[in-house]
């Protein structure tokens, strides 16, 4: 029996509009190098100016996770030599982090657990080496270079992926809550390393292996597995775990060690003379707690409390902070029992959006589709069955609701003129299953409805059709 | 055309005695004159110089004056100067031109100052002797057998040559100061903070501020002033108000400043330099100073402290120059680390080799606590000194330096005896305090200085005791061959 012991390490990239250090863009997708000031080029003699929105957004992410907020923190340059980091040094935060204490309760299987939070420090990003653009040589764009990140470290409080995964999208909705960053993974605005090691339960922790560089929630879960793995067959044939950092390659599903010339580095931090600490007041902080919006702990209350939301699919919303906004957005044009939308929601679109790996914000389905459509079973305009397939539509980028209910023939009648009408014309064709019903053989009813709804080509309402018949049978 | 002081040029310019073309191109002659003698300049900015001088004549002509404007200066080939060549005395930076612009140099320039050349200095204000610049030692016009001292010394030998009215220098452990005293002219180090280090190239980044040489004090005087102030792209720099330095020497308030003499600067000095340290004394006594004898007792670690702290922070700021961006490049890189190696190898002289790699072991994993955090230990016990020291005194003097300049040669291949001639000079640097070295007198025909020290933010007294003490006194008149 081995107990699995995992630490995460998030890197977070702020969405300020500066680099940390200097006042060129952060915007993604630019030309290259073109976002790349005389600082961000460490040309000889410039001096970095800290960008003040980044030390808010520090703080504000300190405060969501119940952490202390340093009143004085200290940036240090963190020494090695690699092309994409210009300066020679990255500049970071060692001894004195501007965030530390925190944590961060996470439920799994229903199953509150609190995840510690270490520190979160800032610090700058490094520039990107790209190795395919030309044959025999290498080229570096430094747009990434300086821009604010904060890394997020945890304690090793997480016992399996899936505790791992939980806490992993948890972060990802506060932060994104927040609005302190796009958390776009495949940009790699949201990453993550992951310390892992195996022990005993009641044992010292085992020897760790660090995963780098994870960037998508699956692949967090499926390289702690392959390395939970890997390490207990280790321990099992009776050998040791090396202390080595290691890559996932989803491709192969596997992880390797890095080359270990790119691990040997003694960073020999010391803290940087070009800036100042940082300093921050308890008046700032208690102005910036003001701003804090609605945290996923909140959300989940709120949907349970105030809609009636079952625990899982209130858990599941408020971890996605594009799905809770979707959610929120949806049901303030609604008539329906929120729980519906809820279920329509998880079930239908989200549904589709992972078919089409399609992430939910950019989706060309808009919260008001889904009010209408929620609106319109309400008001037995259309079946849910119905409903379903015109979200179907709705998806291949037909967006006129009405239009495809028209063009599809697929509205119902709810009229009760036109119902009674039909309704009588069956009744007057079939006088001996008419007599049949009232003399006890209730199960006719659904004969009735089968014969009315063939006529109508099942376009009858049957919550109406059924009063409709239930009131001439009487007669 | 000899003009004695900054002054005397501006106010010459100012009642268009002279023009502005013509005083420029008449320091241009006398720099071609001299300079392949003394090499003071790295690069002359001549058609730079003479198009500014036309536009400052122009302003003339329409009464416009600024502040500086039509001054002839020299700059320390550490600052960068828009799309001119900034080498900071190094091969690695041979090919390199600057895109941009000293904060220093963009005040300067717009203060209508005409930039004649970038002065040679010691390899990345890497030594004391100006021995270890790539483009060779620069002579000192005393005696061209002598070092002019470092790291400013290619400034400091133009001022004293006469072929520059002034020049910018920066400090670090001395390296304004001490050319300065063995130059025989004044050279002022400002407050940590007083001027911007943006666009300086970094040596040690917390030791580092940017200054002046000048033939008097009322000159530093009107250069500080615009020089001088905070600037948003240096976090380190100072929004402490700047005052009118010049009227303050100017004003007729005696201060009867107590000096302090430090025991620990005098207790070892040759019977010369003593003899010329305590003839200025008396000077000073003169005009009204009382003198006070106090300790300074960490002054002896200050070397040491520094030869880890300097060291240490160079190491990172010189990780830079890697051979990517801008810079030397070897042509002999197979791979990555080939690059790093062959071009840093190639690129850097052996001064600023043996100073990475100092600075790079006293960081190290395990060496930290014992070499750099002792040293800020002592940093500190050297800045309270000072600060209990500036509780019964104004201001501090002692000589600049231990001894006249040395012969070019004499001290290159002892490194230790090349760092102790800063003794003098570090502490203040360590504490971020302001000095300025005035001419004291003379050893042997070579000049002496005298170093005054300041509280923070206290130029304007220095340089008043200075004015002071040049009224009664014509040390900083005097001319190399003269």
């Amino acid at each position: 029996m081995w107990e699995t012991v995992i630490g995460l390490e998030i890197h977070v990239q702020l969405s300020t509009e500066s680099k940390l250090f200097s006042s060129a863009s952060t915007d993604f997708g630019a030309d290259q190098n073109t976002q790349a000031s005389v600082i961000d080029l460490a040309m000889p003699g410039v001096l970095p100016v800290l960008n003040k929105n980044a030390v808010d957004m520090a703080v504000k992410f300190g405060l969501a996770v119940d952490a202390k907020i340093a009143r004085k923190s200290i940036f240090a340059r963190k020494n090695y030599f690699y092309p994409d980091l210009p300066k020679g040094y990255q500049i970071s935060q060692y001894e004195l982090p501007i965030v530390f204490d925190g944590k961060l309760d996470i439920y799994v299987d229903g199953t509150k657990k609190s995840v510690g939070i270490t520190r979160a420090h800032l610090e700058e990003d490094a520039g990107k080496s790209i190795h395919d653009l030309y044959e025999d040589e290498s080229a570096i764009d430094l747009n990434r270079a300086g821009t604010p990140l904060i890394e997020i470290v945890s304690e090793p409080d997480m016992r399996s992926s899936r505790e791992a995964v939980t806490y992993l999208k948890k972060i990802h909705s506060i932060v994104k809550s927040l609005g302190i960053s796009d958390g776009n993974m495949q940009e790699g605005s949201f990453r993550c390393d992951a310390n892992i090691s195996l022990r005993r339960p009641g044992d010292e922790f085992g020897t760790r292996a660090e995963i780098k560089n994870i960037n998508s929630f699956k692949f967090v879960e499926s390289a702690i597995n392959y390395e939970v793995i890997r390490q207990r067959e280790i321990l099992e044939s009776g050998e040791s775990v090396i202390q080595e950092t290691r890559l996932y390659d989803p491709k192969k599903d596997e992880t390797r060690p890095m080359r270990s010339k790119e691990e040997a580095n003694d960073y020999r931090y010391f803290p940087d003379p070009d800036l100042l600490p940082v300093e921050i007041s308890q008046e700032k902080i208690d102005k910036i707690k003001l701003t804090l919006p609605e945290l996923p702990d909140d959300k989940k209350d709120r949907y349970k409390n105030n809609y009636g939301l079952k625990e899982d699919d209130a858990e599941i919303l408020s971890l996605n902070s594009n799905l809770s906004t979707f959610f929120d957005e949806s049901i303030k044009g609604s008539d329906s029992d929120p729980q519906l939308v809820a279920n329509f929601i998880l079930s239908e679109l989200v549904g589709l959006c992972n078919k089409h790996n399609v992430d939910i914000s950019v989706a060309t389905i808009k919260p008001s589709h889904i009010s209408q459509l929620m609106n319109y079973i309400v008001q037995g305009k259309i079946s849910s069955k119905q409903a379903k397939d015109i979200l179907n539509e709705l998806w291949t980028g037909k967006l006129d609701i009405d239009e495809i209910i028209r063009s599809k023939n697929i509205e119902q009648v709810s009229d009760t003129g036109i119902l009674m009408k039909e309704a009588q014309k069956i009744l007057e064709k079939h006088p001996k299953e008419v007599q049949d019903y009232k003399n006890g053989k209730d199960k006719l009813m659904g004969f009735f409805v089968g014969q009315i709804m063939k006529e109508m080509k099942g376009k009858a309402n049957p919550k109406v059709l059924n009063e409709i018949l239930n009131k001439l049978l009487k007669e | 055309m000899n003009f004695k002081s900054v002054k005397e040029i501006l106010t010459a310019i100012k009642n268009k005695d002279v023009s502005v073309i013509e005083l420029t191109s008449n320091y241009l002659d006398k720099i071609k004159e001299r300079d392949d003698e003394l090499n003071c300049f790295v690069t002359l900015t001549e058609e730079f110089a003479l198009n500014k001088a036309r536009k400052i004549d122009e302003e003339i002509a329409k009464n416009k004056v600024r502040a500086l404007s039509g001054l002839p200066i020299a700059q320390k080939d550490i600052f960068c100067t828009k799309n001119i060549k900034t080498s900071c005395g190094s091969k690695m930076l041979d090919n390199f031109v600057s895109p941009y612009n000293a904060t220093v140099i963009e005040k300067l320039n717009n203060a209508g100052t005409i930039m004649l050349g970038k002065t040679n200095m010691d390899e990345f204000a890497m030594g004391s002797s100006n021995e270890t610049s790539f483009y060779g030692p620069v002579k000192n016009p005393w005696d061209t057998e002598y070092v002019p001292g470092g790291s400013s010394g290619g400034s400091a030998s133009a001022v004293a040559a006469r072929i520059s009215p002034c020049s910018t220098g920066t400090d670090t452990g001395g390296s304004i100061r001490q050319p300065a005293s063995l130059c025989g002219i004044c050279g002022l180090k400002p407050t940590y903070g007083r001027v911007s280090r943006y666009g300086m190239i970094a040596f040690a980044s917390s030791l580092d501020q940017a200054g002046i040489f000048t033939t008097d004090a009322l000159d530093a005087a009107i250069l500080l002033k615009e020089m001088s102030g905070y600037d948003e792209k240096d976090s380190t720099s100072s929004s402490v108000e700047v005052p009118d330095y010049q009227s303050y020497c100017l004003s007729d308030t005696n201060h009867n400043y107590t000096v302090g003499i430090p025991e620990e600067f005098v207790k070892d000095l040759n019977d010369d330099v003593k003899k010329v340290f305590y003839d200025s004394v008396k000077v000073l006594e003169k005009v009204g100073c009382k003198i006070k004898t106090i300790n300074l007792k960490y002054t002896s670690l200050g070397v040491s402290a520094y030869q880890v702290v300097a060291p240490a922070e160079c190491s990172s700021n010189l990780s830079r120059f890697d051979g990517v961006r801008y810079g030397h490049r070897s042509d002999n890189s197979s791979d990555l680390e080939n690059l790093y190696r062959e071009s840093r190898s190639e690129g850097f002289g052996k001064e600023v080799k043996r100073r990475i790699l100092v600075g790079t072991y006293a960081l190290s994993a395990g060496y930290y606590d014992a070499y750099y955090l002792k040293a800020q230990k002592v940093r500190n016990l050297i800045a309270n000194d000072f600060r209990d020291a500036f509780d019964q005194v104004d201001l501090i003097i002692g000589p600049t330096t231990p001894d006249k300049a040395f012969k070019i040669g004499e001290k290159m291949n002892d490194p230790i005896a090349m760092y102790l001639s800063d003794v003098y000079t570090v502490s203040t640097n360590l504490a971020g305090l302001p000095a300025m070295s005035i001419p004291m007198g003379f050893k042997e025909n070579m000049p002496l200085g005298l170093q005054i020290i300041g509280n923070h933010f206290d130029e304007k007294n220095i340089l008043k005791i200075s004015h002071l003490y040049q009224q009664e006194t014509d040390w900083h008149k005097r001319e190399p061959g003269k």
